[in-house]
């Protein structure tokens, strides 16, 4: 669990400066900017732009094209449950299923209490001790019901 | 008294237990009182038997697995007795399913360990990028021709051409680019070589470097891969502290340095120019070709971009290994394939072998069948967008030519087993509505044709004139196939089609349902 620090325009323009000497900068900004602050906040797009010298447009453009990049933030856990092909041939759906039932959500939603984001995530690379799945940044493979169950009610805590 | 444990850091065997299990060794070695070193090496590949445990012997080392935390106290003691365990295998290199393969690429993958570039070179490490640097570019491109590698991410163009055509196109700056996007569902070969043995990939990269007079190099990893990303950033520190990355490479007058940069969930970022767009920062939109990248590619500079296992192969071929890559494999496909079998199977992991081998040998006799029991009804091979195969087409030799021979391709090597249980529309179904979540827009047969494949194939199953509907599909696949910039729109058709022409059972939804009743 990632403890994220509250919005600020000193710390976003800090981490600016740091990064917008590098070659194509703009995505190496963004994963810090969601690294300090646990998403993008809308402000920092226009100091991006300006930094940048793009327009708003395209920086939001940038921030919205990729799954990664949030534009308010996730709950205080983040379950990745894989939902690709090596996952479903070794019973990921009824997984993904057991999982919406037991935090009353479905996937791609956050629990009413901010608890839990549950998403889903187009492979971990985990495909030989399938099914798999990520709470914040720990991997956990050879799911079964059980396994899944323990995850869900960590999550939870 | 002393002893010598590898357990592996690989992310596959974390995900089952592998680092508690390295902190229950440790406790079990204190209570003992004896002296532990534990080395946290890749993974064999034998990722049923994960997290699988070695300790060092006079005979070599001796595996055990798959083992858990309440194992460990026994698993001590056996190790140290060098005596019987019920979770006991044998002698690591001497078990059947290594012993089979032909480990060019991944030879050191399980065995050194990834953190130390000592252990590489003791594993013959850097000395292909020496003889390179003895050989310059003539004899660089010729090795790399002559080895008959084609690259490794799923297109098979040939690597001595690409290379050849940036190093004959002269500008200030050009570039190598590794593409670490593995986001193809059932592939994991590059994951694990980055984990396992991440100078293979730096050092397969420096020589392109110094082949192509290119200065700069970056390796784009998925960020789903956030091992792999902590493993090829300590790597990358450790050869420019050892003078293999920086001013001067090797002791030579080669300047190449590289860095790692993260994607941020985009599968069609694994196409090479929507890679290159993200890495400059944008959209990951895909380019028209022509311009090639080897002319126009990073920031509009000549630019090599392979995948990881394409680089991961050069280091051996330099290293005076041509004639041999090339000598393993068949027809136009030389050298070894790093095979990922996956889904449900017994016997799942990573595999290299030359290529030829039929896909019956690699589901059946390698993979061992399902882990469910159940006979095997389809496999899915290259990933998202690669060809079902049934059991009819097991015969189909595992090969460049012979997939796409039977509208398949071999994309990454992964393999991807279904049991009996497989609804095969469903499967059609997630093939387009896959397209559709990671469509970059751009072009209209992909962003558009995916979400009406989606619909009309769910009218399919409901059992709404299906005959007309399956002509719909077809029609869309078609356009698809023949008007989409790149291969996300352009190869959706396959798992689509293939499921369709395989498994028209499936798609006749009203008949079969009546017939289960």
């Amino acid at each position: 669990m990632a403890a994220y620090e509250p919005w600020s325009a000193p710390k976003a323009l800090q981490i600016i400066d740091e990064l917008k000497s590098l070659e194509g900068p703009a995505l190496p900004i963004l994963h810090a900017m969601q690294e300090a602050f646990g998403y993008v906040p809308e402000p920092a797009i226009p100091m991006i732009a300006e930094a940048l010298t793009l327009s708003r447009a395209e920086v939001h453009g940038v921030v919205t094209f990729y799954h990664d990049f949030r534009s308010e933030p996730a709950g205080k856990r983040v379950l990745k449950l894989c939902r690709a092909e090596a996952c479903q041939a070794a019973g990921g759906d009824a997984l993904a299923a057991r999982a919406e039932a037991a935090l009353g959500i479905p996937i791609g939603h956050t629990t009413a209490d901010g608890r839990v984001t549950f998403e889903p995530i187009y492979c971990l690379g985990l495909c030989a001790t399938a099914p798999s799945a990520m709470l914040d940044g720990r991997v956990v493979g050879r799911l079964n019901e059980s396994r899944l169950d323990a995850l869900v009610t960590e999550a939870k805590q | 008294m002393s002893m010598r444990v590898y357990i592996p850091r690989d992310a596959a065997a974390v995900a089952v237990g592998a680092d508690e299990i390295a902190v229950a060794f440790e406790a079990v070695a204190a209570k003992r009182g004896i002296a532990l070193e534990i080395v946290r090496t890749g993974s064999r590949g034998m990722c049923w038997l994960e997290p699988m445990v070695e300790v060092a012997t006079t005979n070599g080392r001796v595996a055990f697995g798959p083992a858990t935390v309440e194992d460990a106290a026994s698993l001590f003691d056996a190790m140290m007795a060098d005596g019987p365990h019920p979770l006991r295998l044998g002698i690591a290199d001497e078990l059947p399913w290594l012993k089979r393969q032909t480990r060019l690429t991944f030879k050191n993958c399980g065995v050194i360990d990834p953190r130390s570039i000592d252990d590489y070179k003791a594993h013959d490490g850097y000395k292909g990028l020496l003889r390179a640097l003895s050989l310059g570019t003539d004899g660089i491109l010729d090795d790399v021709t002559k080895s008959g590698l084609r690259g490794r991410g799923g297109a098979g163009f040939p690597t001595g051409i690409k290379w050849k055509t940036v190093a004959q196109t002269s500008a200030d700056q050009k570039y190598i680019v590794c593409n670490a996007d593995e986001g193809d569902s059932g592939t994991f070969a590059d994951r694990m070589i980055m984990e396992g043995d991440p100078f293979v990939v730096i050092e397969g990269m420096t020589i392109a470097g110094v082949a192509v007079g290119a200065t700069r190099g970056y390796i784009y990893i998925r960020s789903e891969y956030p091992h792999a990303i902590v493993a090829m950033n300590a790597a990358i520190k450790a050869a420019r502290r050892a003078g293999f990355l920086g001013k001067s490479v090797g002791g030579s007058a080669h300047a190449f340095d590289m860095e790692v940069r993260v994607g941020a969930g985009a599968y069609v970022c694994g196409e090479e120019t929507s890679l290159l767009e993200s890495l400059e920062g944008r959209r990951g939109l895909v380019r028209a070709k022509p311009p090639l990248p080897a002319h126009q590619g990073l920031f509009g500079k000549p630019t090599v971009i392979n995948n990881v296992l394409s680089f991961a192969a050069i280091p051996f071929i330099l290293d005076g290994g041509a004639k041999a890559y090339s000598e393993f494999g068949v027809g136009r496909s030389r050298g070894t394939m790093p095979l990922q079998i996956a889904g449900n199977v017994k016997h799942g992991g990573l595999f290299e072998v030359a290529f030829g081998l039929t896909l019956g040998e690699i589901v059946d006799d390698i993979a061992g069948g399902t882990f469910t029991g159940r006979p095997v009804r389809a496999v899915q091979v290259g990933g998202p967008l690669g060809a079902y195969f049934p059991r009819a087409l097991f015969d189909t030799p595992f090969d460049y030519e012979a997939f796409a021979a039977r509208d398949g391709l071999i994309g990454h090597a992964g393999i991807v087993v279904f049991d009996d249980s497989v609804d095969m529309s469903k499967q059609a179904r997630f093939a387009m509505e896959f397209c559709a979540i990671e469509s970059c827009g751009k072009c209209t047969p992909c962003r558009i044709g995916s979400t009406r494949g989606v619909e009309t194939i769910d009218k399919i199953r409901k059992g709404e004139q299906v005959a007309a509907n399956i002509a719909v599909v077809e029609d869309l696949c078609n356009t698809m196939k023949f008007g989409s910039l790149c291969a996300l729109g352009g190869f959706t058709p396959y798992p689509v089609m293939s499921a369709l022409k395989h498994f028209p059972e499936d798609f006749g939804a009203p008949s079969r349902l009546q017939a289960a009743e």
